[in-house]
């Protein structure tokens, strides 16, 4: 359970409701709501980002901690499932960089801000978004092998 | 075998996978000063060939550690004659261990078409035999097979280094036997 | 008369280079596109997905019970700790109890496979360092001499040898009895002998010095941001170590201690890590003499394992891996499949410190850097 006055605190000024590990926020107060954790509150060391995918959302999760007390505390947005985008916090926290770029590889949610979103764990070229719940799970690997000359 | 059979490989006193040349050639006549084979052209190139395989530093994944074990001290594959080398353009067997991605797949048939003739494949291990637990998933090739053609599939998930070995072993008496039909004769 | 020699002087650009995916030295399939000018590396871009294996998609249609040796394959020199964070996660969710003797003996193959993958870093590093034909194999050949005992020893309680199979949820599978109690114990004494020999070949060479010390600086500010783990991060200047910070199984009742450096080198990574590899022999003498009796798992035999369901909820689990903080984010919405299952691989939080780091090195300096990072593919692709 993350501390409770962060909690508190992020539940007055961002208006976010508390959950189970964290707070849950609308997307628009995510980046304040970041760097006042990180300014304010010394949230500084960043863990991991993650979506999860429900039925008429996807949730957006930043997970970060207090070096010094150990506390994780978890930023949940919510996104509406034809509006999937949501501000970067890789401004915020460099760690954040390649997290959001495996969000984006396998969820389809766009970084505004972001400073290189491409695929990550993808080849460059592949279309769709794997971990979506419609991606089904027999696709064909679709791979071709590619017709060589010897190399010199 | 000029007659077709498949070689004994080592005798109860020498180590398995090691030839003589008493147990390839017709006949031999050893004198002071040295000695006189007669033998088939095809079996002195195979009995080099097996002789000393050296292999492509190419692991993928788990197996990749299991191979560096089989390396290593215990499980000594120099003394078959396998030195690792880090480039295709000087091996002649390249051992997938591990999973093939999609991502993967390509560069690996790059390496193999960079291999010089004659060369030969080992598939290491389940995934890269048939994709193991992995094969539905949208990102893996089920089998290294799809992608270049495999002369010694080595089951397990790890094989355990003895399983590797055997694999090893199998195809030194693959291509002592000349039936190397995969990858070694293509191109001829 | 010949004519003068005309010297004209040319400025080459940058150079793309190109290192891997198969490279002997990038630690599995990792892909590094340096752009060099001259030796010296003026940007790196990492390509990461080489082994990506959907390990999180294949979770979403797997049973709870089938799911823990999938992710033994993740971070594939330490396997028993990635099934060791499931279980822990769905025990968390699920609210299973573990019994206590479950719990030691989960944390006795942690311990012995936290000084496997050190050893195995150790000797890959030494062939970076040095060179597979130009005497890094020395150091990668006694480093393995001693790995394999270790491994002789899981092979004899578990039946393999690494990916053991050992957790399952609600305890573990394989139990210590006397004699193999007594091996452990003489096991971890040989090891503890052997690791001066291995400190000679490294870190008390003045090359390996030279290589190591003030390479790769990661500092205090940068860790934090980039969320680096593990033994990376200890040797940043922070005491924070999973095993005491949030403690799990046996280390609540276990006393150690936790190596910390200032310089945040890559020297200071490896003495981090030959610090914890002594650490850890001490630990699993302590598990052994304190092993409380009783059961191994708590749960009774399960007729349908594919009908285990867990309460909906949501929950995040890490134990400290060799590589630093292995944590899963468990998502379940109340069937026997996970709804969401993310994990937190520690080597992809510590590669993410490549592109910081390689800028301004030689090229030499980036298989020291990669080396003293110790990431294993697996675990960063998943």
């Amino acid at each position: 359970m993350p501390a409770a006055e962060v909690v508190g605190a992020l539940g007055t000024r961002f208006s976010a409701t508390p959950y189970a590990l964290g707070v849950e926020l609308h997307a628009t107060a995510l980046l304040e709501a970041a760097r006042a954790l990180r300014d304010a509150h010394g949230y500084r060391y960043y863990v991991l980002a993650s979506a999860i995918e429900r039925k008429e959302t996807i949730e957006v999760v930043h997970a970060v901690r207090h070096p010094d007390t150990h506390d994780t505390i978890f930023l949940k947005a919510a996104l509406a499932k034809d509006a999937l985008e949501i501000d970067s916090l890789a401004y915020v926290w460099s760690g954040a960089e390649w997290h959001e770029r495996e969000v984006f590889d396998l969820f389809g949610v766009r970084f505004r801000g972001h400073p290189d979103l491409r695929r990550i764990l993808m080849p460059d070229e592949y279309e769709g978004h794997p971990l979506r719940k419609d991606f089904p799970m027999d696709t064909p690997w679709g791979y071709r092998p590619a017709k060589t000359e010897p190399a010199p | 075998m000029a007659d077709g059979t498949l070689p004994v490989l080592g005798q109860p006193s020498k180590p398995a996978g090691s030839l003589g040349l008493e147990d390839i050639a017709e006949e031999v006549v050893r004198f002071p000063g040295g000695g006189l084979a007669l033998l088939h052209a095809d079996t002195l190139f195979h009995w080099a060939q097996t002789s000393s395989l050296w292999p492509l530093t190419f692991g993928l994944a788990c197996c990749a550690i299991e191979m560096m074990a089989t390396f290593a001290g215990r499980y000594d594959l120099d003394r078959f004659g396998m030195i690792l080398r880090p480039t295709p353009r000087q091996s002649d067997v390249m051992i997938i261990a591990g999973t093939v991605t999609i991502k993967m797949a390509p560069r690996i048939r790059t390496l193999y078409d960079q291999m010089a003739h004659p060369k030969w494949v080992i598939s290491m291990g389940s995934c890269a035999n048939s994709g193991d637990h992995y094969r539905n998933v949208y990102s893996v090739v089920p089998g290294v097979d799809h992608v270049i053609p495999v002369d010694v599939y080595v089951a397990g998930c790890p094989p355990t280094p003895e399983a590797l070995m055997e694999g090893i072993f199998a195809l030194q008496r693959k291509i002592m036997a000349g039936r190397t039909p995969g990858s070694a004769d293509a191109g001829r | 008369m010949s004519a003068p020699i005309e010297v004209v002087e040319r400025e080459f650009g940058e150079l793309a280079l190109n290192m891997g995916p198969q490279h002997p030295s990038t630690h599995g399939v990792l892909r590094l596109i340096l752009h060099l000018s001259g030796e010296t590396v003026v940007k790196a871009d990492p390509s990461i997905g080489y082994l990506h294996r959907g390990v999180e998609k294949l979770s979403e249609h797997l049973a709870y019970d089938q799911l823990a040796p999938v992710y033994e394959r993740d971070d594939y020199l330490a396997p028993t700790a990635n099934s060791h964070a499931y279980c822990l996660a769905v025990e968390a969710l699920g609210k299973i109890e573990v019994p206590p003797r479950g719990r030691w003996m989960r944390a006795f193959v942690a311990e012995w496979q936290r000084v496997s993958s050190h050893l195995v870093w150790l000797g890959t590093l030494g062939l970076d360092l040095g060179g597979a034909l130009g005497g890094g194999t020395t150091l990668y050949m006694h480093c393995f001499r001693e790995r394999e005992k270790i491994l002789d020893l899981l092979e004899e309680l578990t039946g393999t040898r690494y990916h053991t199979n050992m957790n399952m949820i609600g305890g573990c599978r394989y139990d210590l009895d006397g004699a193999m109690a007594a091996k452990s114990v003489a096991l971890s004494a040989e090891i503890a002998r052997a690791l001066p020999e291995l400190h000679a070949l490294a870190g008390d060479t003045g090359i390996f010095r030279e290589r190591t010390e003030g390479v790769g600086v990661i500092t205090k500010d940068l860790a934090l941001s980039l969320g680096v783990t593990g033994p990376t991060l200890r040797a940043s200047g922070f005491p924070t170590d999973i095993r005491t910070a949030a403690p799990y199984d046996a280390y609540p009742e276990l006393r150690f201690e936790i190596p910390v450096r200032q310089a945040g080198d890559a020297l200071a990574r490896y003495q981090v890590r030959m610090d914890e590899i002594a650490i850890s022999l001490r630990l699993v003498d302590a598990i052994v003499e304190g092993l409380p009796p009783g059961p191994l798992f708590s749960r009774k035999p399960i007729k349908n394992p594919k009908a285990t369901k867990l309460p909906a909820g949501e929950t995040y689990v890490a134990v400290e891996s060799p590589r630093g903080e292995l944590g899963f984010h468990l998502v379940s919405d109340g069937t026997a499949q996970p709804l969401r299952l993310k994990i937190n691989a520690p080597s992809f939080a510590n590669l993410q410190a490549v592109p910081h780091l390689l800028p301004g090195g030689l090229v030499a300096d980036v298989v020291a850097i990669l080396g003293s990072l110790d990431p294993v593919m697996g675990d960063v692709d998943r």
